[in-house]
């Protein structure tokens, strides 16, 4: 019989249906570690439990659950929830922490309410006090900065992806499969599945230091191969605007913005964005932003550092150029 | 088929949002009130699923303070829902999520349904969390973030694009759904719709109504500090005058923003 301590933070991780661990992992584990001891939680196929159990002590975590079911691949959320309340029971922790990715979010907010727990969305950091686990927010698009607890009990908290940088020291090995009753709650039955984790050279968005977007100023698909060739000049990745997204010049999940993925990166391209309200919002507590716009009315400018009225097709070739020319 | 839609009034995201710093609370007055725009697009997926089975209720219910929130509702109404509830209470003032899903949850067994729709996050909250808060509490099966929705008598079916991977899933009914951007716009409401709306069920209920008493000692989720982060400025601004993209460079480098190439 283990015991956990008492500063216990259950971390659920996400695994693809192969077993492989999903990004974020990392994330997740190290910030649970800045505040208290990191017990992570992975559901899997059979047979996966030992490799995971090492991955994630790499990673940090200090005591390993894994939940081996061959639902895993199938299901899209009931056997997580039921894998957090049965970790819960036997770790007691004072917090739990998803990703607040769309799965993350979903399994949080239903153990949330099975568990009767105060559930924090969107956390971009988490921290403690003397009265225990505090997750730390940034609303209206970075407009604000809100702190919230839980009045009792353990907090359930999402972490927005790529938002902390914390990043633990590896532990020496502690993996146990977890036994989990099945809590016979209806779930969707999956018809049709894809990998849309695609292995790309370029950065994940989310975390990103350099992000390049396009906007409708672009003009068509092909032509965002402008955005791309600024990004892989400074090793960026991609977002683009709403109205790009519409458009369909890249897949949604590319787009920045309120109702899209809010980043905060050292350097922030925007390129033929006018820059509303909903896609500033998304994007405004970049360190650093630059906007290329032919109209010098664009918002955009308004929070530019660095503000260039001209046209993207003269403007990035050249400026591309003169980034290799530096970089000799 | 009996579906509720989920709809929720949010301060114009084409505005400036405010936070009370003392309260922690959203600004109401600050900021024109609007129905959340991905609400109305869930009201759109009841409506056209109504123009294909007329046999088929679509009720909005909405839980919020009095104020400008019935003459929000009466848009939705307007655009062709049968009819309206509208829970609020002063006692719900800054409730929390779990509060508020135990509100809509007590609400919609009052109403009763085959389906529940609602956004997939609001513009206000972002929380992204209730509609799986409500599928746990009432035990029945649920689909979160869908991108397309097919309903037919007894099931629900739809595609989700998440981070790393896309599915297609179905549920049996009763479910909860909620839906994302990538749906189509809601229908604008047409005269007709405007002069019916004020002929339809408006039913307001508190929470003594809906018979839930606030259990003080329940967790909750509790705001313990909020402040207002300096407004950004705008820097320098050129016109391009042949040479902007070398400037750029320019300034990339002396904030050491051009990195080696690494491999
Ligand atoms: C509820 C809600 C949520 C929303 N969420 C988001 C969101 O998450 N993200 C988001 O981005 N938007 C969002 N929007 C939409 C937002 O209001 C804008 O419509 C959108 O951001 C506009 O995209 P854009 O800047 O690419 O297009 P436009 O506003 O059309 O701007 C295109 C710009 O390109 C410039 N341009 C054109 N050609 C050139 C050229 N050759 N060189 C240089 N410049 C050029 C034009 O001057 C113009 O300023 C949301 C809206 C609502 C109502
Ligand atoms: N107070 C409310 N009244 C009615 N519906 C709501 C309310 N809050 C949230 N919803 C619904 O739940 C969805 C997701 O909300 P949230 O979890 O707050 O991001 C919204 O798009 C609405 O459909």
């Amino acid at each position: 019989m283990i015991g956990y301590p008492a500063n216990s933070i259950l971390v659920l991780v996400e695994v693809s249906p192969s077993g492989q661990l999903r990004s974020g992992a990392a994330e997740l584990i190290g910030a649970a570690a800045s505040v208290g001891s990191a017990v992570a939680l992975a559901l899997a196929p059979t047979g996966n439990a030992e490799r995971l159990g090492t991955e994630l002590a790499a990673l940090g975590a200090a005591q390993v659950l894994i939940s081996e079911t061959e639902e895993h691949a199938s299901s899209v959320v009931v056997p997580a929830v039921d894998a957090l309340a049965a970790a819960a029971a036997v770790v007691a922790p004072e917090a739990v922490l998803t990703a607040n990715s769309i799965r993350g979010r979903d399994a949080a907010a239903r153990f949330a309410a099975r568990s009767g727990s105060a559930l924090a969305l969107d956390a971009v950091g988490i921290s403690r006090d003397e009265e225990g686990i505090i997750a730390h927010h940034s609303v209206y698009g970075g407009a604000y900065l809100v702190d919230s607890a839980a009045s009792t009990g353990a907090l359930v908290i999402t972490l927005r992806q790529g938002s902390s940088d914390l990043r633990s020291e590896a532990q020496p090995s502690n993996v146990q499969q977890l036994p989990v009753a099945a809590s016979g709650a209806p779930e969707a039955t999956i018809t049709a599945y894809r990998e849309t984790a695609a292995a790309s050279s370029r950065p994940e968005l989310r975390g990103a230091d350099i992000v390049v977007s396009g906007g409708r100023g672009l003009g068509s698909g092909e032509n965002f191969s402008l955005v791309e060739g600024l990004a892989d000049a400074l090793g960026g990745a991609i977002g683009a605007s709403r109205a790009a997204v519409d458009a369909g010049y890249v897949a949604q999940t590319m787009q920045v913005g309120q109702t899209g993925v809010t980043v905060a990166p050292q350097l922030y391209i925007a390129l033929g964005i006018s820059g509303a309200i909903q896609h500033r919002a998304g994007m405004q507590t970049s360190k650093t932003i630059i906007a290329i716009n032919k109209d010098p009315d664009a918002p955009i400018f308004d929070i530019a550092d660095f503000g260039v009225v001209g046209d993207i097709f003269t403007v990035v070739p050249q400026l591309v150029a003169a980034i290799e020319a530096k970089r000799g | 088929m009996k579906i509720i839609v989920l709809m929720k009034e949010v301060p114009d995201t084409y505005g400036e949002r405010t936070l009370d710093l003392e309260t922690g609370l959203l600004n109401r007055s600050a900021s024109e009130p609007v129905l959340d725009e991905i609400t109305e697009r869930a009201l759109e997926v009841a409506l056209s699923h109504r123009e294909k089975d007329a046999n088929t209720e679509v009720v909005l219910l909405t839980v919020g303070p009095a104020g400008t929130l019935p003459a929000t509702l009466r848009k939705g109404l307007a655009m062709g829902a049968d009819r309206a509830v509208h829970v609020q209470d002063p006692a719900l003032l800054g409730a929390d999520l779990s509060l508020t899903a135990q509100v809509i949850a007590a609400a919609a067994k009052h109403i009763g349904f085959d389906l529940v729709i609602a956004g997939n996050a609001s513009t206000d909250g972002g929380g992204g969390a209730l509609p799986s808060m409500l599928t746990e509490l009432f035990g029945v099966a649920g689909l979160a973030s869908l991108s397309t929705v097919a309903i037919d008598e007894l099931t629900v079916s739809g595609s989700c694009n998440t981070e790393f991977d896309s599915y297609e899933a179905s549920i049996d009914l009763p479910g909860v759904i909620s839906v994302t951007e990538a749906l189509p716009d809601a229908r604008f409401p047409n005269f007709k719709g405007i002069m019916a709306a004020k002929k339809k069920p408006f039913e307001t209920l508190d929470l003594a109504q809906l018979g839930i008493v606030i259990d003080q000692e329940t967790a909750r989720s509790i705001v313990i500090s909020a402040a207002q982060r300096p407004a950004r400025n705008a820097g320098i601004r050129i016109e391009d005058a042949g040479d902007a993209g070398d400037q750029i460079a320019e300034f990339l480098a002396q904030n050491q923003l051009i990195k080696g190439r690494s491999a």
